[in-house]
């Protein structure tokens, strides 16, 4: 799966949580969960399910505390499948 | 002078009807929102059939947003969301948008048990070791004040938002409670209301009591006999009522529409003493309610025109009435009438449901008729006259109802409404 691909599912799983809908506009690997798209930090472990459920992976808590920004997100999933 | 307290909105959600306008005409034509329950049959519970309100996915989805629905599984949650906001609205009350909250809007919403199906969501993940699994909703769905949280969130209240519990007088306590703050000052607005989850998790304690009818499976409608010879238990119902109490001053500044004033009332507990248990209530303590709730309203017992009861379909019915006509000490007895003949009982709903039926009747000038209460309880008949127990629906102005609730724990609550 290309890089592209990866953000583009990352962009549809956290849409519905994103409250500042402008962040999505200019989604790249920067984009902060929390700072630009401004996703309830209560609702941050449910997007990390969703990713868990599109790409089939587990997210421990270790990783999932470093999970910051789209570029984080993209790193673990591409390790996380590299490794299954 | 003590600040009046009036009712500018309400909003409700009944097994037999949704909405006001729905309400008003359920109840003037005796309409049953008694079914037959599937699961309840394959679940072989004795009692198969209950009240549920029927509101469809996307009459839900008005009222939440698209992430709120996401993983949504709690239908008091559902049920109070409805009432409440229809409430807000029929009060002609905005929805805050800025960044501020309405400092003297607050929230008073009970349930007895909230989210039952979320929390067994919860429980199959957990004991399957998939706790991490459970998401961020768990929590908001299951916390009793949960029904209170998200209406405060959706209206942007900031002035006390929590939530009461009291077994089926919650609804009424909750309005009192409500009432108390403000003829305090400490709030101007509160919504205040109940809900109460469906569903055989919630009915099954009920059922393994024996306290609900077994043979009426067939006849789902006539199950629910209020005040009859028949009676033979509550039948198990969900559902949700919800009105705003205002300040009369800022209510009238406003131009609001008033339905009703809350004159006063009273809540008690019979310390499950004197015949007073877990499950039955102190007639001593009872009678004492009706009487404070009088007297605190400034009313004289003869004023009081209409009694809606709890009378929830047990052979307790007579005693209610006793207890009435031992506190009132009338020559004649008021009209007495019961909701749940149509709708069953809507347990920690069942007060504010029956509050909005209550006030409905002041508004819009009716006492609606007892449902499946033709064979009227002799013990009933032996102390007051067969037509103080309306079969049919009367068309009559009144100006004061008299509504009390009773719960398990031994715990009463009698509130007095006048139309102004």
């Amino acid at each position: 799966m290309n890089d592209t691909k990866i953000l583009d599912s990352i962009k549809k799983i956290v849409t519905p949580y994103t409250q500042r809908k402008e962040g999505l506009d200019n989604f790249n690997e920067d984009t902060d969960f929390i700072k630009d798209l401004e996703v309830n930090s209560a609702n941050l472990v449910d997007v990390i399910l969703d990713v868990e459920d599109e790409f089939n992976i587990e997210i421990d808590n270790e990783s999932m505390s470093g999970m910051l920004t789209v570029g984080n997100a993209k790193n673990i999933i591409e390790q996380k499948l590299g490794k299954t | 002078m003590n600040k009046r307290v009036v009712i500018t909105g309400m909003g409700v959600v009944a097994p037999n009807a949704v909405g006001l306008s729905n309400f008003e005409e359920a109840l003037r034509m005796g309409k049953s929102g008694i079914r037959f329950q599937e699961e309840l049959q394959r679940l072989k519970f004795s009692c198969q059939i209950a009240g549920k309100p029927e509101v469809s996915e996307k009459k839900i989805a008005e009222y939440f947003t698209a992430l709120q629905l996401r993983g949504l599984n709690s239908s008091g949650l559902i049920y109070g969301v409805m009432a409440g906001t229809d409430a807000w609205k029929d009060a002609g009350l905005k929805i805050e948008e800025s960044e501020t909250p309405q400092w003297d809007s607050g929230i008073i919403f009970g349930t007895g048990i909230l989210g039952v199906d979320k929390f067994r969501e919860a429980i199959h993940l957990i004991e399957q070791g998939k706790t991490r699994r459970l998401g961020s909703t768990s929590v908001m769905q299951t916390m009793a004040s949960g029904i209170s949280a998200y209406l405060g969130g959706i209206l942007g209240c900031g002035n006390q938002v929590t939530t009461n519990s009291s077994a089926c007088t919650t609804g009424t306590e909750a309005l009192l409670m409500g009432a108390d703050r403000i003829v305090a000052g400490k709030a101007k607005r509160m919504l205040i209301g109940s809900c109460s989850d469906h569903g055989p998790y919630i009915w099954g304690g009920f059922d393994a009591m024996r306290i609900l009818p077994a043979k009426y499976n067939k006849n789902p409608t006539i199950a629910s006999r209020p005040m009859s010879a028949t009676a033979c238990g509550f039948v198990p119902a969900s559902g949700a009522g919800a009105l705003v109490l205002e300040e009369y001053e800022a209510a009238k500044e406003r131009g609001a529409k008033i339905y009703a004033e809350v004159l006063g009332g009273a809540v008690n507990s019979g310390g499950q003493r004197g015949g007073g248990s877990m499950t039955a209530a102190n007639s001593e303590a009872v009678i004492r309610c009706i009487k404070e709730a009088i007297e605190c309203s400034g009313i004289s017992k003869e004023e009081i025109e209409v009694i809606n009861g709890h009378l929830t379909a047990t052979t307790k019915d007579a005693l209610e009435i006793e207890n009435w006509k031992i506190a009132l000490k009338r020559k004649d007895f008021p009209y007495i009438n019961s909701l749940k003949g149509m709708t069953g009982h809507c347990l920690a709903a069942s007060g504010s449901i029956e509050c909005v039926a209550s006030v409905l009747q002041l508004d819009k000038n009716f006492i609606f008729g007892n449902v499946n209460s033709e064979d009227l309880n002799p013990q009933i008949s032996n102390l007051i006259s067969e037509d103080k127990v309306p079969r049919k629906t009367i068309e009559k102005s009144v100006k004061i109802i008299a509504k009390s609730s009773f719960g398990f724990g031994d715990v009463n609550a009698v509130v007095i409404f006048k139309k102004l």
